[in-house]
């Protein structure tokens, strides 16, 4: 009970503190943002109209900390105020459309490479010293030290533009508005299949490497040695006693990685021009969209938040000795 | 040291990373000015450009010597610099414990939290930007593993002793913590560096940097800019990224030689395959801990 209380207290002060920063951040930032985001609209509003926008965007000329609370009590009501680059759409209008794509594109991407990469330590561990536990590691560690965006950029340069197998840009063919159509999700998929493979190529070998260093560890113990005496075929021993303690650590890296899914994606999102959270940010900040760019960093921590979250309640499930 | 040089590995990984150090050392004396246009832009390698040219008409091969000494110089400082507050962040928290150890660790899990992304779009691009944003979000890693450490050195004797002894924590911190995981700051200091280099050619890449400077962040950014990909100029980034990938290749290779250096039961067990004649290993045989006996020995 008491883990659980300090967990929570700890949530609650990193929610504030994100909050809080999200807040301050770009007020103390060199050079005013608020003046040259407004500058863009100078000569076509009217002074009132520039004034009523300020203050629409939560820069008034009030001191600071009642704009600080004024701001609180915005985020209560999930209010993230509006957008410049897409006025007049609001900030939670355009982050929710995109963390849908950002969604399912990384999320796929995650839950495919952990689950493969898991699979491929065991069966690495599974034949000690097999071709898959000489070769894989060093090829994978290679691949690893590719940068995730130049990958994206070659399996784009050769199988977009040279082969001409999948599409280059989007999420989704033009031609089709989004509806639950066969048409349109079989489009969905095309698009989603380069991106995907390239984070899934780059990220499985951390997964399988961990989990067989992990497995290895663990398979010395003695209650491995105790199973083996009792006569229990191997492939029961490997997947009912030792894989399955030697999973948390994976488990604690696949919450690590569902919560930085949203800042991860930023650089597959900017090759493909797939229309997630990555991509926004990027657009957001080179128009400088502060209120966008400020919303985006609230959704980022808080998703990484929320992962840590599950991660500690998922553990409490798995490992009894957290119990108690 | 020198059975550290035996490990094939770590040859391997230093001979690559030598390389490298060299070409960003003298390789900017060499070419001279990489930004200069010198010819028609996207020329296939030839044997006066080798690696061709780019979308602006530059030496692509000029580009990816020069880009070396600002991307590694910017990536080991910053490595550094995480591992030197994660150091002190993280033996602090460990060793003192109690309340001090509350307050780091939630400043530690804080900083996990930040985008650096989001930092960098506020501040003016440039290198200094990167290298302060890649520091801020980077430090708190090393801080984390560096505390679980002090945690555990913190209750052996010989911290006992001393204290029983009456040294200073300071001293006692300085001289009988740090020193004791060495290798582990060693580690700490190429991941961070892996990892630094990693994030800046990223942001370099996303154009928060200089683009106007030569480094293989803002190669590899306009080569995506330009035209490059739709007209098939596959040499425009194909070096730059080899480059990259090799240093991280070769400094992952060091950390994993030091690795089975410090811990025996990772050490390959190609080694004990060899010496007992067997396939493979039968998946209850216990790990094979191999120990060095003499000149000569393998593993």
């Amino acid at each position: 009970m008491k883990f659980i209380l300090r967990r929570a207290g700890f949530y609650l002060t990193a929610a504030w503190a994100s909050i809080t920063l999200a807040f301050f951040i770009p007020r103390m930032m060199p050079g005013d943002p608020a003046a040259m985001m407004f500058a863009r609209f100078h000569g076509k509003l009217s002074p009132e109209a520039m004034q009523a926008l300020r203050s629409a965007f939560g820069f008034t000329n009030a001191p600071l900390w009642k704009q600080y609370f004024q701001y609180l009590s915005h985020i209560a009501r999930g209010d993230l105020g509006i957008s410049i680059g897409y006025y007049p759409a609001t900030v939670g209008s355009v982050i929710g459309q995109a963390l849908l794509w950002t969604v399912f594109l990384s999320g796929l991407a995650v839950i495919l490479s952990c689950t493969i990469g898991t699979l491929l330590g065991i069966a690495s561990v599974w034949k000690r010293g097999g071709w898959l536990d000489n070769i894989a590691p060093p090829v994978l560690t290679l691949l690893g030290a590719f940068p995730y965006f130049w990958l994206a950029m070659a399996t784009l340069f050769v199988f977009g533009f040279g082969l001409g197998w999948f599409p280059l840009r989007h999420a989704y063919d033009d031609r089709f508005s989004p509806s639950l159509t066969w048409p349109f999700i079989r489009s969905v998929f095309e698009h989603a299949v380069l991106p995907a493979a390239t984070v899934v190529v780059v990220t499985v070998g951390g997964w399988m490497l961990s989990m067989r260093s992990t497995l290895i560890n663990v398979l010395a113990e003695d209650y491995i040695l105790f199973a083996h005496a009792k006569g229990l075929r191997p492939g029961r021993i490997m997947f009912q006693y030792a894989a399955r303690n030697a999973l948390l650590p994976n488990i604690t890296g696949f919450g690590m990685a569902l919560g930085f899914v949203l800042s991860g994606s930023l650089l597959t999102e900017m090759v493909f021009s797939y229309p997630g959270q990555g991509y926004l940010l990027i657009r957001a900040v080179k128009s400088l969209d502060y209120p966008l760019i400020q919303g985006l960093f609230l959704t980022t921590t808080l998703a990484v938040l929320g992962a840590n979250l599950l991660v500690d309640m998922v553990y409490v499930w798995l490992d009894p000795r957290t119990r108690s | 040291m020198r059975s550290l040089l035996e490990n094939r590995k770590a040859v391997v990984g230093l001979s690559i990373l030598a390389v490298f150090a060299l070409m960003a050392i003298v390789g900017p004396l060499l070419v001279g000015d990489s930004s200069e246009f010198v010819t028609v832009p996207l020329q296939p390698p030839s044997a006066h450009y080798w690696f061709g040219t780019t979308g602006q008409g530059q030496d692509v091969f000029g580009q990816t010597i020069a880009g070396a000494r600002s991307t590694l110089a910017l990536g080991f400082v910053v490595g550094f610099l995480v591992v030197a507050i994660g150091a002190l962040v993280g033996t602090m928290a460990g060793y003192f414990g109690g309340w001090v150890d509350e307050v780091l660790s939630l400043l530690i899990n804080l900083f996990l939290l930040m985008p650096g992304v989001v930092i960098a779009a506020y501040l003016p691009s440039g290198p200094l930007t990167i290298g302060l944003v890649l520091v801020v979000t980077g430090w708190a890693w090393s801080a984390r593993v560096i505390r679980a450490q002090a945690l555990s050195l913190r209750q052996r004797d010989f911290v006992s002793a001393a204290q029983v002894v009456g040294e200073s924590h300071l001293r006692i911190i300085l001289f009988e913590i740090l020193p004791n995981m060495t290798s582990l700051l060693v580690s700490a200091f190429i991941g961070s560096a892996i990892y630094a280099i990693g994030a800046q050619v990223g942001l370099e890449f996303l154009g928060l940097g200089d683009v106007g400077a030569v480094t293989w962040g803002t190669n590899l950014y306009w080569a995506s800019n330009d035209v490059a990909l739709p007209s098939g100029s596959w040499w425009t980034f194909v070096p730059t990224g080899v480059s990259i990938a090799l240093v991280g290749f070769a400094l992952a290779l060091i950390n994993n030689a030091l690795d089975e250096f410090g811990n025996p039961r990772l050490a390959p067990e190609r080694a004990f395959l060899k010496a007992t004649g067997r396939k493979r290993l039968e998946i209850h045989a216990p790990t094979p801990a191999l120990r060095r006996t003499g000149a000569g020995a393998d593993g």
